[in-house]
């Protein structure tokens, strides 16, 4: 057993200031330290050194990427609809009749490969916490998933295990699955990415804050006890030796229970009822250190902490350990002494574990102390928005140029476009992902009125709430990205991950409003990863500005790597719009016989990262579609317009795979078959090519003309392709595809792999 | 013929949700005097031959690919006397 070290209070550390400090094991550069030293004016205590290690490694502070992540505010668009913006827990949007919508997508991506099922899991709670932070009651998820080949073995490991943790905390919580991607390439295999997004309702007038004002009120951590979570590299620091390696043991994983975290929730809910709460937090990546420190920041600047007050799950835990635990399901409130006995009589209500372990003070300083020994005396905002930011060099790959000249022109097209079409809707990433939506709960709570397979997910605004009257109001979502594209061209990968979140939000008749997004890259001391980091970003900046919408959260994770090979850059992009009656939303796909099929948008000969060039050729190099954001814009109004007059009998995004996937995608959402003409002089390009800002739609004949004139007016290209009917697929002269064999191949090709 | 037993329980320092939902919920039937539950899993694995190293070493291999998840659980592989 190990011995557990002194006490390293502040007046040791004044007393020692040459002992070894293990700052470069916990991830600190020289330099970081001594300005930790500098800030304190002495060496820090271990406690210390444990708070500003975490509040300035990459994930909290964002030290590589803040630089960049600014054009998101400088480039911001104005938005009468946004209420909170970037920097707090999640972003709020008014989405009218005194509704608003907060949502946030955030990744986790290194616990889903160490332990992919509690990984995937505590992914799902951590950002059901953020959302709940904000003042709302959570009522969607969907998760952004990438995986390595279908056929790689870790896959098979890594991928039911993500799957049935999603499942199993989402279902839970008795939260609906509402759409999301699940992505295949090698790329990934190693660093797969998990991504969570969820999204809460509130009204506009209870937004809460993360934020401690008031000296004298009372800060409470409740929920789930303490224990040796996610500590890792802490343990350094509570062992007697830096040597010591039994201490090494402390696990990195964390493990979830979503029946706490429910519990948590309508907990949360009743204390903001009764107004009880002045400032709340939840506890994530560095748990304590990370809620104290921000909270402190944000309020009058002070607080008093008794560490030892913090009730443990193992009561071996030393401070140091305490203050990096990420122990899943807990929050820190602030409370005025007035009224602790509600609050704390709401939490016993609820069998919520609550403990005042501090107090709100003016003092500037964040002091904690252990059994009466004073272990920490920082000035909060040092550690919290104070730390370190680096301008880290970045230039093009030495490749790019060769990969961007290598153009799929020259591959061999296929003569039998009836067998690519199968081949491309078998393949796993155009493949129906029935076999995983499956596994998640896509109706609880009875809100939901689109759910995947449907581009977006779309959301009825029902909740009892006080002061809320009836309304008509849905919300929709969409998760878009794609590597291959930001691979190409992060610049423009970035704009059209955004362009078709956008484009299946709107398609559903949903206006967008604003923009989350999970920048998923390689290592940011990689002068060439950074490149793509900040195209991306600024790629992704000039599109929000461009379409309107405003980015309004997100999150970044670096290190996507294994060694020196990073994963295709992905810039994952959330968007949220509103619609304003949801029995006006439209379905994606053919709704009945005898509508007229109408494709709007340009067709160009656009392969460069496509579907066809990777299942048909392994391919992977020229450069991705055109992004047009006016045509985009342009299309999202055609289709928000159409379907608010209710011309529209379905509609479908044209994305991966072109027309003859989103043809096939349409017939088998209801098994209604089409017979269509094509219009371009190559019938390869116009069913295969992935050019961006299309979408295909349906409408009774009588309304086609209408349709017509409203494209005419908004300069949306409109072409009549032909009639929905029949049971089989027909391209005329081209192919015939009889539904069940399209479903076949569509729906067996995941369950054949993963069974 | 041999009875070997895998048994399987999460680390000491990963959460057991399951354990302290039992432990909640003894007081409440009016059990009294307990601190804390863990729960685990037990294996009973049938050998055709007798359980000798070269049986043990496959059953702890067993153990390690598909009984117990390594990253958040232990187990113990004993003979049943």
């Amino acid at each position: 057993m190990t011995q557990p070290s002194a006490l390293d209070s502040v007046k040791r550390a004044a007393d020692t200031p040459d002992e070894r400090q293990p700052y470069a094991e916990l991830g600190m550069k020289r330099e970081e330290y001594d300005r930790v030293r500098d800030i304190l004016g002495r060496r820090p205590t271990s406690s210390e050194l444990a708070i500003y290690s975490v509040m300035w490694s990459e994930h909290c502070s964002y030290k590589s990427s803040k630089v960049h992540l600014r054009q998101f505010g400088t480039k911001a668009p104005q938005s009468e609809a946004l209420l909170v913006g970037m920097g707090e827990n999640a972003g709020v949007v008014d989405i009218g009749d005194g509704w608003a919508a907060t949502f946030k997508i955030e990744s986790h991506n290194h616990p889903s490969y160490v332990e992919p099922h509690q990984g995937a899991a505590t992914g799902v709670g951590g950002i059901v916490r953020d959302i709940m932070s904000m003042g709302a009651r959570p009522i969607a998820v969907m998760d952004a998933l990438r995986f390595g080949g279908a056929d790689q073995s870790d896959t098979r490991r890594v991928l039911p295990g993500v799957v049935e943790g999603i499942s199993h905390y989402g279902n839970c919580l008795g939260l609906p699955n509402i759409g999301g991607e699940v992505v295949f390439d090698p790329c990934y295999i190693g660093n797969p990415l998990v991504n969570a997004l969820c999204v809460g309702l509130l009204r506009k007038d209870q937004i809460k804050l993360a934020t401690a004002p008031g000296p004298g009120n009372k800060v409470v951590l409740f929920g789930a006890l303490t224990g040796p979570d996610g500590i890792g590299g802490a343990s350094v620091l509570a062992s007697a030796t830096f040597e010591d390696e039994s201490q090494a043991k402390r696990p990195s994983v964390q493990v979830g229970d979503p029946f706490m975290e429910k519990l948590l929730i309508e907990c949360c809910l009743e204390l903001y009822q009764a107004d009880v709460v002045v400032g709340i937090q939840d506890l994530g990546a560095a748990g304590v250190s990370c809620a104290t420190t921000e909270l402190a920041a944000k309020g009058t600047g002070g607080m008093d902490v008794q560490l030892d007050l913090v009730p443990l799950r193992d009561p071996s835990l030393r401070p140091e350990e305490i203050l990096m635990s990420e122990s899943q399901e807990r929050m820190m409130a602030v409370v005025t002494p007035d009224d602790i006995d509600a609050f704390m009589a709401i939490c016993a209500k609820w069998d919520i574990p609550a403990t005042v372990i501090g107090e709100v003070t003016d003092s500037g300083r964040l002091v904690m102390t252990w059994h009466g020994e004073t272990i920490v005396d920082i000035p909060p905002g040092t550690a919290a928005d104070e730390g370190p930011v680096y301008e880290r060099p970045f230039h093009e790959p030495d490749g790019q140029a060769a990969l961007n000249a290598a153009t799929p022109a020259d591959l061999p097209r296929p003569e039998d476009l009836r067998a690519t079409l199968l081949q491309l809707l078998g393949s796993p990433n155009l493949a129906s992902k029935e076999w995983v939506t499956s596994q998640y709960d896509r109706y609880v709570r009875g809100n939901t009125v689109l759910a995947q397979p449907a581009d977006a997910g779309v959301l009825r605004i029902s909740e009892a709430m006080p002061g809320a009257e009836e309304t008509t109001r849905g919300i929709a979502l969409a998760t878009d990205g794609n590597g291959r594209y930001a691979r190409l061209d992060p610049y423009a990968g970035a704009q059209l991950a955004l362009a078709e979140a956008y484009r299946n939000v709107a398609v559903t008749g949903a206006t967008p409003l604003a923009v989350t997004n999970c920048l998923n890259f390689g290592s940011p001391e990689d002068p060439e990863v950074m490149w793509q980091f900040a195209e991306a970003v600024r790629g992704l900046a000039d599109a929000c500005k461009t379409l309107g919408v405003p980015v309004t959260g997100g999150n970044v994770s670096f290190y996507n790597q294994t060694g020196s090979a990073a994963i295709h850059p992905t810039p994952v992009v959330g968007v949220l719009g509103v619609i304003d009656d949801v029995a006006g939303r439209v379905r994606s796909g053919f709704t009945g016989e005898g509508d007229k099929v109408v494709l709007l948008g340009e067709t160009r000969e656009e392969f460069g990262g496509s579907e066809w060039a990777h299942v048909a050729h392994g391919h992977l190099g020229g450069l991705p579609p055109e992004v047009d954001l006016e045509a985009e814009r342009a299309l999202a109004r055609v289709l928000v317009e159409a379907a608010a007059r209710g011309l529209l009998t379905g509609s479908h995004d044209l994305s991966d795979g072109g027309l003859a996937i989103a043809l096939a995608e349409a017939c088998l959402a209801q098994g209604v078959g089409c017979s269509v003409a094509l219009t371009g002089e190559d019938a390869f390009t116009d069913l295969f090519s992935e050019s961006a800002a299309r979408a295909l739609v349906t409408v009774r004949p009588e309304s086609f003309d209408a349709l017509a004139e409203l494209c005419a007016t908004h300069e949306v290209p409109c072409y009549g392709l032909g009639t929905t009917g029949g049971t089989a697929l027909t391209v005329e002269g081209v192919l015939e595809i009889p539904l069940p064999e399209l479903r076949e191949v569509h729906t067996g090709a995941l369950p054949a792999i993963f069974g | 013929m041999a009875r070997v037993i895998v048994d399987v329980m999460l680390k000491p320092e990963i959460l057991d949700a399951q354990g302290q939902a039992i432990a909640r919920a003894l007081p409440r039937l009016g059990f009294s005097g307990v601190s804390a539950v863990r729960q685990g899993k037990r294996f009973e694995v049938e050998l055709e031959g007798p359980a000798d190293e070269a049986a043990l070493s496959d059953v702890r291999k067993m153990a390690e690919t598909l009984l117990a998840n390594t990253v958040i659980e232990d187990f113990t592989v004993t003979v049943e006397a």
